[in-house]
């Protein structure tokens, strides 16, 4: 194990070197390239409470359980009862581990004031009892917590040191994989310097309170004949052991699918250009109450809708408060956690500390394997803690949510010009502000598109309208009025449409004015046609009658002429 | 492996309560039979009559080593009287002894 290079994530190459006893802490097997170094004995300092205890017992858990290697405990500091009391909680059944015979454990108290040394003595009762549980067990793995108390106890430290040095070597001539646990020293690894002589890795484990927030870190200090990362790493207890983060030097060695997946708001994804590309970080950025949870519900909701896991991690309100809330926006997310699709988790970072967020989402990710992930309220973490580390601390957040190919929306309080933000912005793929837009008494919602990497989007304003069927984008106004949303955006479209319809009206009128008018011209033309065919009529019957009364006349004078034998005449002057 | 040793004369020398002492050895290396040597000695001078000495090899039952809470060798563990006394090494330094035993105050205090 261990003789990949491609694959080691502090990107020291390993060599084939020492084979590795897997710790089945995750992030301390990444680091260490694959586990401590079989056979060998390994010190683990720190101060009291740092957790040495606990990494030694996840170390003889995982190798009775997972990789049968059987192992013994040998304790200074409680009693075995109580012991398996205190990793009772974390699943460590040690009993279970005792009776199926893969575990042993001895206990002893030493109590330096009821021990009077007087002259030379050795540790042979340790060796023989240790012989004897390894064999029984057929233990690969011995753990010695905390074997420093010796020193002191017996008012012969020489001889303790020589007696430890002596059972450093006896192990590894057993052949087992030990852990060695050491108190930290003041500008020593141990107390008592026995790194000097036990082990081949050294591993400190320290506890640091700064701002009431407390952060654990693991270092490998020396790792013998390997190369090892040698950054401070953090790590926390978690309800289920101890959990290591190795991501401090995380690669830009990301996939890029082509995918496009749904924000769950269609003409979001129109805006975006088809939605947002599948393993890409969304941040959504906006003061408060611009509808950034609501966003991110839509998102969760149209991933649960394809069948994909979603974790949904709150930072600021409760689950049942969000659900709640998003219910009246007409998204029930409830099936979805009934369905075992879609995992919150409520999580105020100040009360745990940066790390140890960080390492509890490392541990949900792994148990959920979620393809979305809506980060809610991620500027909360600013809450007394030093802008750095906050943005530290989102940058391996998003390193490590895209390392995985999770596709995340991240929301944060901020109108997207404070340093916290802006920091983070380069880390993402897509960013969405959220504004509120007061105009007329009244404030509205409006979307911008900020930017999206590698994706043709829209550089047009949208309302952000939250209905009671969910959000949804709307167009501004914009016009001479400039841009008008909410009710003002409303007034303009009803005033429009009044206008419009006015103008229709206006048109009908002189429509039927003019008909009204073209008929009536064309009644009058029609009388005057008829009054003319009436004259013309008249006019020929004057006509006529002029020439009956013409002939009648000729007819009269000739009848008279006749009458009165009178000569010839013209007949044009008849009648004059 | 036990070895008893005692009388009844009741000589009171001071402490005349009956003493029971343990010696954890392994095996027979050469500190342990000096333990065994320098205790008998120790107890003879000052507890003769009234004493018992039970000697446990650990290699003939390693678990014993657990169970009494012993983790170096010779260890002699004064039983009774109460309370419990521990004492580490081959008990050369017969004066530790003595101030382990609570035979006799400590040196710096006499």
């Amino acid at each position: 194990m261990g003789n990949t290079d491609l694959m080691d994530p502090v990107g020291a190459a390993i060599g084939p070197g020492l084979d590795r006893a897997p710790t089945g802490i995750n992030g301390l097997d990444q680091i260490t390239g694959g586990g401590l170094p079989q056979g060998r004995v390994t010190l683990v300092a720190g101060s009291a409470g740092a957790g040495k205890t606990l990494l030694g017992l996840q170390f003889l858990v995982a190798g009775a359980r997972d990789y049968g290697e059987p192992g013994v405990l040998l304790t200074f500091e409680e009693s075995a009862a109580k012991v398996a009391d205190n990793v009772r909680s974390l699943g460590f059944d040690l009993d279970e581990l005792q009776r199926d015979g893969l575990l042993a454990v001895l206990s002893f108290q030493v109590e330096p004031t009821e021990i009077i040394a007087a002259g030379e003595f050795d540790f042979e009762p340790l060796f023989v009892i240790l012989d004897d549980a390894i064999t029984r067990v057929g233990a690969k793995r011995v753990v010695l917590d905390t074997i420093e108390v010796l020193f002191g106890a017996f008012g012969a430290d020489s001889i303790v040191r020589a007696e430890l040095s002596r059972l450093a070597r006896w192990l590894e001539e057993r052949g087992v994989t030990a852990i060695v646990t050491g108190e930290r020293g003041d500008g020593t690894i141990t107390r008592h310097g026995i790194e000097e002589y036990v082990s081949d890795c050294v591993i400190v484990l320290d506890h640091r309170v700064r701002e009431e927030i407390s952060t654990r870190r693991l270092r490998v200090v020396k790792y013998r004949g390997s190369a090892h990362g040698t950054n401070e790493y953090p790590f926390f207890i978690s309800a289920r052991g101890f959990v290591v983060l190795p991501i401090t030097s995380i690669t830009l060695d990301y996939g890029a699918p082509e995918e496009r997946i749904s924000t769950g708001i269609a003409r979001l994804d129109h805006m975006l250009g088809g939605g947002i590309f599948r393993g890409s970080t969304i941040l959504v950025s906006g003061t408060a109450g611009t509808g950034k949870t609501s966003l991110g519900a839509h998102m969760a909701n149209a991933a649960c809708e394809r069948g994909e896991r979603v974790l949904w991690v709150l930072f600021e309100e409760s689950p049942a408060q969000v659900l709640r809330n998003m219910r009246s926006i007409g998204l029930d997310l409830r099936p979805w956690i009934d369905a075992g699709l879609l995992h919150i988790w409520p999580a105020r970072p100040s009360t745990l500390g940066l790390e140890t967020h960080l390492a509890l989402l490392v541990q949900l990710l792994d148990e959920v394997t979620p393809t979305v992930t809506v980060l809610d309220g991620i500027a909360s973490f600013a809450d007394g803690v030093a802008a750095s580390e906050v943005t530290s601390m989102l940058s391996r957040k998003m390193d490590l949510l895209k390392a995985r190919g999770i596709t995340t929306m991240a929301t944060a309080l901020g109108n997207g010009d404070d340093a916290g933000t802006l920091s983070v912005s380069s880390m993402v793929d897509t960013w969405l502000l959220l504004r509120n837009f007061e105009s007329n008494g009244e404030r509205n919602r409006l979307l911008f598109v900020l930017k999206s990497r590698g994706t043709a989007h829209s550089n047009q304003v949208r309302e952000f309208v939250l209905t009671d069927r969910g959000a949804e984008l709307v167009d501004v106004y914009v016009g001479a009025a400039g841009m008008l949303t909410g009710s003002a955006r409303l007034a303009q479209q009803v005033a429009e449409r009044e206008a419009q319809s006015r103008q229709a009206e206006d048109l009908e009128t002189r429509r039927r004015e003019l008909r009204r008018s073209i008929a009536e011209h064309e009644a009058h033309f029609a009388a005057a046609q008829d009054q003319i065919a009436a004259e013309r009529a008249e006019l020929d019957r004057v006509g006529l009658r002029e020439r009956h009364q013409a002939a009648d006349t000729g007819a009269d004078e000739v009848a008279m002429g006749k009458r009165r034998w009178a000569d010839a005449v013209p007949s044009d002057g008849a009648n004059r | 492996m036990t070895q008893r040793h005692g009388t009844d004369d009741g000589g009171g020398t001071g402490a005349d309560e009956a003493w029971e002492l343990c010696l954890y050895v392994t095996d027979r290396s050469p500190k342990c039979l000096q333990a065994i040597a320098n205790l008998r000695r120790v107890c003879e001078e000052h507890l003769a009559g009234h004493y018992q000495i039970e000697v446990v090899d650990l290699l003939e039952n390693p678990r014993l080593a657990a169970d009494d809470q012993i983790l170096a060798v010779p260890t002699v563990v004064r039983k009774l009287p109460q309370p419990i006394r521990m004492i580490v090494g081959d008990l050369s330094d017969t004066d530790r002894v003595l101030v382990g035993l609570q035979l006799r105050p400590p040196r710096s205090a006499a």
